[in-house]
């Protein structure tokens, strides 16, 4: 008989409306002794306002070095079914669309050799099957494998890389994310289940500016969509919206962070020259406005959380790239692998991208791989005079 | 060997995206006109063809059991051809091209336990870390947090009522998983006691060199402690980030006091009308009180009806704030101002008020 816990601080967040962790873990805990014990382990912390988990541990399945998270409760003679509760991040399907089949096969592989919890998803954007023991890995990967899954990344490798919904159901992706996500989780499997950079390495992929799934702020690489040409308009709805009482001289013109709208109550104008694609006014009116045809992606480098040097976003690299192109999506894989070359060269354990351009100088990495400056790259030129001037030979003689 | 090394299969990746869309949108892929919201969760997107896509969109505590996959599975079958998706805030979503489906999907998920909302100006799902239930680094839990406060929240997810959507989003320790870092408002646990070095333990469970990189403002040294190789640490250079732990497990900082959660406010990755930005700090600590953690809910609620209550149609909390300034952020919150708030991180300066365009609160 699994032992039977008194949850009454957890009994708590069962209520209200919004939905409860708590009768997920009761639900596991009623098919899975481990879950059962996740119970009274999770209600004691809430009572000591601590954790119980030990640090890491080196877990995984044979070949791979990345996917498995291990896990142990620091109070295992109390709480013996979760001694062991290793983590397994699976490579999410692009745009987490799924049939009921593969979410079945799922489930069915995770019910007998895991907890039953999961993560859809988790933050990383692969599925996470919470806690198993180590004997079960070999087994799950087994069968995960034979069912057309795989495991994602963890540790100084390439993470899973993840996208928004794009072409699938938004009118305004610039580009197919679905399958360049698809495309880049492919061609760098070796990457992602071998740890062999100073640190994480992730891609996002977003349709738009909107940036639906936070490229800017987390990603080592950033595409978000973005087009060249003019913004795509029907009168006739503009007239619509305002019919129905959208305001849009408050609410889009004066909201244009370009100030390059112009409406008159009956028309409205916009200089797209001075357009920065923000997405507003598109946002606002969606059936009278539409991102143009010339469309493509903005590439944005070194975007990470604080540790260990500081929180950065993403800045820009390549301001468009017609990136649904095979070519040019070649051109770009070549960089990628450019810059991941100099930075497993120069980069220090724990250095993520980022951290990296900011100790070496923006200027010195893009010498490095090979990419020209330009004025797109930056928000203002220094404005500091502490240059590092560079001079060639010729004229070092001269000036002798 | 294992048996279960015969016939191995690695490397092959996800499954195709392609076989997991359902028919309506593999017919009309890249060929979507426009959308609208029909009511909070409830979405129409129409294609070039006319072809219409609903969706609705309902709330999940991202924690799932297999049971409850299981029983969204149901509902897709029944109602979505055996299809369905979830979203980059953990919701899950039920695409039709049945409008007659939408409110039978609405009925059985809510009364299943997970409501339909988090579109438009709302507040949708908290994308959130695993905290005590899963993490060796937690200051706080997660879970429990986004539980006590969406369920305080609960009237923006269900109806559109605000300025603009409002993202909210928890990481228990300052790795950050999940980068709450550009958040409207970011809940983010947070240590105030400095590592406990074992020093029995440490040269065998961690590398000195590692330690020493790991920490921000160089503050831990290699140090000989009764014979052992081991650190010692420069207290008043300690800001509890918990790198150090991250490579070492022999200088925990955890503790039931001194762990908490302080909050962020004014983040934002989109670029819509402003440029993307960070999110600033509003509280500095509030001790862990589980379940409910009443003095986070409140303190939330305050800043997302302040900001509701004085922004303008479409401006996000940031943008508000920057439109006001920061001495009414807190005038009109009562949120304590004090030193800690004045960055004294690297590039601080940046973040001093440079000019004489001030406000009279």
């Amino acid at each position: 008989m699994p032992k039977e816990y008194k949850t009454p601080m957890l009994d708590e967040l069962e209520k209200g409306p919004w939905p409860s962790f708590v009768k997920e873990i009761k639900l596991a805990a009623k098919k899975n002794v481990m879950s059962n014990d996740l119970l009274g382990l999770l209600e004691r912390s809430y009572n000591e306002r601590l954790g119980h988990w030990k640090h890491g541990g080196i877990v995984g399945v044979f070949g791979y070095g990345g996917g498995v998270i291990g896990r142990y409760t620091d109070l295992p003679e109390e709480y013996p079914e979760i001694s062991h509760f290793h983590t397994l991040r699976i490579n999410q399907p692009s745009g987490w669309f799924y049939t009921t089949e593969a979410l079945r096969t799922l489930c069915d592989i995770w019910d007998r050799h895991g907890s039953g919890l999961t993560n859809m998803h988790g933050s990383t954007g692969d599925i996470i099957f919470l806690g198993t023991k180590t004997d079960e890995l070999e087994p799950i990967f087994k069968e995960l494998t034979e069912a057309g899954f795989d495991l994602g990344g963890s540790g100084s490798d390439m993470r899973t890389p993840s996208c928004c919904v794009g072409p699938g159901r938004c009118e305004w992706a610039c580009y197919d994310t679905l399958q360049r996500c698809y495309d880049i989780t492919m061609k760098y499997q070796d990457e992602l289940h071998r740890p062999a950079f100073p640190y994480k390495w992730k891609f996002k992929f977003s349709g738009c500016p909107n940036d639906c799934v936070a490229a800017i702020a987390r990603a080592d690489i950033s595409i978000i969509g973005t087009w060249k040409d003019d913004i795509k308009m029907d009168q006739a709805e503009v007239k619509k919206y305002a019919e129905n009482g959208v305001d849009i001289f408050n609410d889009v013109v004066l909201n244009c962070p370009a100030k390059c709208m112009k409406y008159d109550g009956d028309k409205l104008e916009i200089n797209n020259n001075d357009c920065r694609r923000c997405m507003h006014c598109i946002n606002v009116m969606p059936k009278a406005l539409r991102p143009g045809d010339d469309k493509g992606a903005i590439v944005l480098i070194g975007a990470k959380a604080p540790i260990v040097e500081g929180a950065l976003l993403s800045s820009v690299l390549i301001p468009f790239l017609n990136i649904d192109d095979d070519e040019e999506f070649e051109d770009f894989c070549d960089l990628v692998e450019e810059m991941q070359d100099v930075w497993c060269e120069e980069g220090k354990n724990r250095e993520r991208v980022g951290e990296f351009i900011q100790r070496v100088g923006m200027g010195n990495f893009l010498e490095a791989v090979g990419v020209e400056p330009i004025p797109e790259m930056i928000a203002y030129p220094r404005d500091n005079p502490y240059i590092f001037f560079e001079m060639d030979e010729d004229e070092e003689e001269e000036e002798e | 060997m294992l048996d279960v090394m015969k016939d191995r299969i690695t490397d092959i990746g996800p499954p195709d995206f392609k076989e997991y869309l359902p028919p309506a949108v593999k017919k009309n892929y890249g060929q979507w006109k426009y959308h609208e919201i029909l009511e909070a969760g409830v979405l129409v997107h129409v294609a070039e063809s006319g072809d219409k896509l609903y969706t609705v969109r309902c709330g999940s505590p991202r924690l799932v059991s297999t049971t409850s996959i299981l029983f969204y599975t149901e509902i897709a079958d029944k109602y979505c051809d055996g299809f369905l998706r979830f979203t980059s805030r953990h919701n899950v979503e039920f695409l039709t091209t049945e409008f007659d489906n939408v409110a039978k999907i609405k009925a059985e998920m809510t009364e299943y336990g997970n409501p339909v909302g988090g579109t438009g100006p709302s507040i949708t799902s908290i994308v959130h870390t695993q905290g005590w239930v899963h993490c060796h680094s937690a200051a706080t839990d997660a879970s429990g947090v986004v539980k006590a406060v969406m369920d305080d929240l609960f009237e923006y997810f269900n109806e559109m009522k605000l300025p603009a959507k409002c993202r909210i989003a928890l990481a228990c320790c300052l790795n950050m998983c999940g980068a709450v870092h550009c958040s409207d408002i970011a809940i983010l646990g947070i240590h105030t006691a400095y590592p406990r070095i074992d020093h029995e333990n440490l040269n065998k469970l961690c590398e000195i060199p590692n330690i020493s990189a790991s920490c921000p403002t160089a503050a831990i040294r290699p140090a000989t402690v009764d014979g052992k190789p081991s650190v010692e640490l420069i207290e008043e250079q300690c800001m509890y980030c918990a790198n150090c732990f991250t490579v070492c497990p022999a200088m925990p900082l955890a503790d039931p006091v001194a762990d908490g959660i302080s909050l962020w406010v004014g983040g934002k990755v989109s670029n819509a009308r402003s440029e993307p930005k960070f999110s600033k700090l509003a509280v500095p600590f509030i001790p862990n009180n589980p379940p409910r953690w009443p003095e986070v809910t409140s303190a939330i609620r305050k800043m997302v009806e302040v900001w509701a209550e004085n922004a303008r149609p479409y401006e996000r909390m940031g943008e508000w704030i920057d439109r006001v300034g920061w001495p009414r952020f807190f005038k009109l919150t009562g949120f304590e101002f004090s030193k800690m708030h004045i960055d004294d991180f690297k590039y601080a300066g940046l973040s001093f008020k440079r000019s004489a365009q001030i406000t009279h609160e």
